[in-house]
């Protein structure tokens, strides 16, 4: 076909493959994109953690309930939750959790148990959170309190963080639907007040504090006390530290 | 034993996520039976040269449909590219997906462009379509001719380790979740790139034989006995590393064997055991067995791999949905499952998902009836 064009194909290939060229050039590096995603602060700034004291917590769920009435979790959802182990004389573990009936343990037949205790649960606030690794848009990230955060505004709900929290501790939130989870109450703790849970529980079970004040409680238990942190073997370096944990627990 | 973490009892990975590998594999798969003709000279492929490249255009223009439907605020999606956060695996989604795109795009432009300068000297709509995919730029000359089949070419190899790296990066998003002991494996991404061949392959073999007989056409022998013989090989390889997969699960008795061995004797040995392996793998092995090493009655072996191909598109389907559902009943606890089917009606159910199944092969109709996908069949007429 002979070419009646006002370029030749030539001219227009390249004209075009220079035009995308340019294109993308602007699209990876756009001018003015600012710095100011960075979120890292100064120094001499609390860096919180948290310590459940396994042998004081009652199951009575206080701390669920403060949870859901203070950060508004959605019904089915939780931010926090308290198991319940109890073994038996044969070895056999009976693991539950009261997430129904207004967050009260039911009784249930068991035979011949040795040993029960409960176990709060709830984001261990990871240093090195497999969530904001694997956030395809860094909606969660560390706060410089060692918080990890989600921004809900940035979130696209794809629920990579929750496939990849090894603790089960992430949800999609069924009315935002973006990815929630515990943030240790960090409206109230950048306040100088406690997280919800720790002011409901009524035996001081739940402990949170500064890791930079030598003298806080949670510096000076995690000195004389012994304690573990769930799934070590996962690299993620949780900051929720478990006082006599029973090696039952996952 | 049955204690699954309270967020767990909601499935996070619906069935939408089961259909974007499988669309994404059809794209990978469908595109590396392209380059079996464009690029390593299989000749005898030619007859679905330009139906495989149009398949791997139209199933990779839908890859994306599920994961829009699945995400929470899809109207942030673009923000995966805008505003990408590089330790994610996920982060590389958008800038893979749309490399491959603007390759398939190129290749089919290159290799298609004689059919639209033929089509757009014509009256219409659709050679009006022609006319603007061509940029309403019609030189064609000796020169041009060879310039466009150098560039497919070009394409088409480069095309092979996008395919893989596009799929293989699908396969990576799962096996990189630590967090998941039926997920967590270095051989996911493998497992997924030879699955994406099988049902690519599969897909080609499907579609070809259901188009021939609807517009009355013959097969081209000699193309259906060589995709056979592909298919049997790759189903061979992809088989044989999902088997390596629970052979070192079971040798290697880590803390996780036990619960592992536990999802697949009840959970998934339905799914997983009787369908993925013992009937949709198991049978197509065999019948392509027969089909690559005797004389057959054309018409039988016809049959055969037909079935085989078939079975292979369940047996692909059936390991994603295992993959990916499975490695979601499997409480992080360790100590319990869930359960999980998918509704019919709801956004994500199974309606939707057939429907965005379906789609692609809608556009490639359209596509078929712009510029001929089987020239070759059209010139011989009767079966």
């Amino acid at each position: 076909m002979p070419c009646n064009c006002l370029i030749s194909r030539r001219t227009m290939i390249r004209r075009l493959a220079a035009g995308a060229t340019g294109g993308l050039i602007l699209w990876l590096f756009p001018p003015g994109l600012a710095s100011g995603l960075e979120r890292t602060g100064g120094a001499k700034r609390p860096y919180y953690a948290y310590a459940v004291d396994v042998s004081r917590c009652i199951g009575c769920c206080a701390c669920m309930r403060a949870c859901r009435a203070e950060n508004d979790v959605p019904e089915g959802r939780f931010r926090t939750w308290v198991e319940r182990y109890r073994v038996s004389a044969s070895g056999q573990v009976q693991v539950d959790a009261a997430t129904k009936d207004d967050f009260v343990f039911q009784e249930s037949p068991a035979d011949n148990i040795v040993k029960a205790f409960f176990v709060p649960k709830l984001c261990n606030h990871c240093e090195k959170s497999v969530c904001s690794q694997v956030c395809p848009v860094g909606a969660t990230y560390t706060t410089p309190e060692g918080v990890v955060l989600v921004d809900g505004k940035r979130c696209i709900g794809c629920g990579y963080c929750v496939q990849a929290c090894p603790y089960g501790t992430r949800f999609i939130h069924p009315v935002t639907h973006t990815a929630d989870k515990c943030t240790f109450c960090y409206h109230r703790i950048t306040k100088g007040q406690p997280p919800a849970c720790v002011l409901a529980c009524p035996k001081g079970a739940r402990i949170y504090g500064d890791l930079n004040d030598p003298t806080s409680r949670l510096s000076t238990l995690l000195k004389q006390r012994r304690f573990r942190v769930l799934k070590p073997e996962m690299g993620t370096h949780p900051k929720c530290y478990y006082l006599d944990l029973d090696i039952e627990v996952i | 034993m049955n204690y699954v973490f309270p967020n767990e009892l909601h499935v996070t990975w619906t069935v939408m996520i089961v259909l974007y590998p499988y669309i994404t594999g059809l794209v990978a798969g469908s595109f590396i039976v392209s380059s079996l003709y464009h690029v390593f000279g299989r000749k005898e492929l030619h007859p679905i040269s330009r139906f495989s490249l149009a398949s791997a255009f139209v199933f990779l223009l839908f890859a994306t449909l599920p994961l829009l439907v699945h995400l929470g605020r899809p109207e942030r999606a673009f923000n995966i590219m805008i505003t990408p956060h590089f330790t994610s695996a996920m982060a590389g989604f958008g800038y893979i997906y749309s490399t491959y795109l603007l390759l398939v795009v190129l290749e089919i432009w290159f290799a298609m462009r004689g059919d639209f300068l033929a089509r757009a000297k014509e009256r219409g709509i659709a050679p009006w379509i022609c006319r603007a995919i061509l940029l309403f730029n019609f030189e064609d000359t000796e020169a041009t001719r060879e310039a466009d089949h150098r560039v497919t070419k070009f394409l088409a190899g480069l095309g092979i380790p996008l395919a893989c790296l596009l799929h293989g990066y699908v396969g990576f998003l799962f096996g990189s979740i630590k967090a998941n002991p039926w997920w967590s494996t270095p051989l996911m991404f493998v497992i997924f790139i030879f699955s994406a061949i099988v049902s690519g392959i599969s897909v080609l073999i499907f579609h070809y034989f259901v188009v021939s007989r609807i517009n009355g056409w013959k097969v081209d022998a000699a193309c259906v006995r060589s995709l056979g013989k592909y298919l049997w090989g790759f189903m061979m390889v992809a088989v044989a590393l999902e088997m390596l997969e629970l052979l070192s699960i079971a040798y290697e008795q880590t803390e996780q064997t036990e619960v592992l061995a536990h999802l697949i004797r009840t959970k998934l040995f339905i799914s997983y055991i009787v369908l993925q392996f013992g009937v949709f793998s198991l049978v197509p092995f065999f019948m392509l067995a027969i089909t690559a090493l005797f004389r057959l009655r054309e018409r039988t072996a016809h049959l055969l791999i037909w079935l085989s191909a078939t079975m292979l598109l369940a047996q692909v389907l059936l390991m994603r949905w295992n993959v990916v559902i499975g490695g979601q009943l499997l409480s992080k606890s360790l100590r319990g499952f869930t359960n999980y089917f998918p509704g019919i009606w709801e956004k994500e159910g199974l309606i939707m998902a057939a429907v965005i199944f379906t789609l692609p092969f809608g556009i490639l109709y359209i596509f078929h009836s712009i510029v001929s996908l089987f020239p070759d069949a059209e010139k011989v007429p009767g079966r």
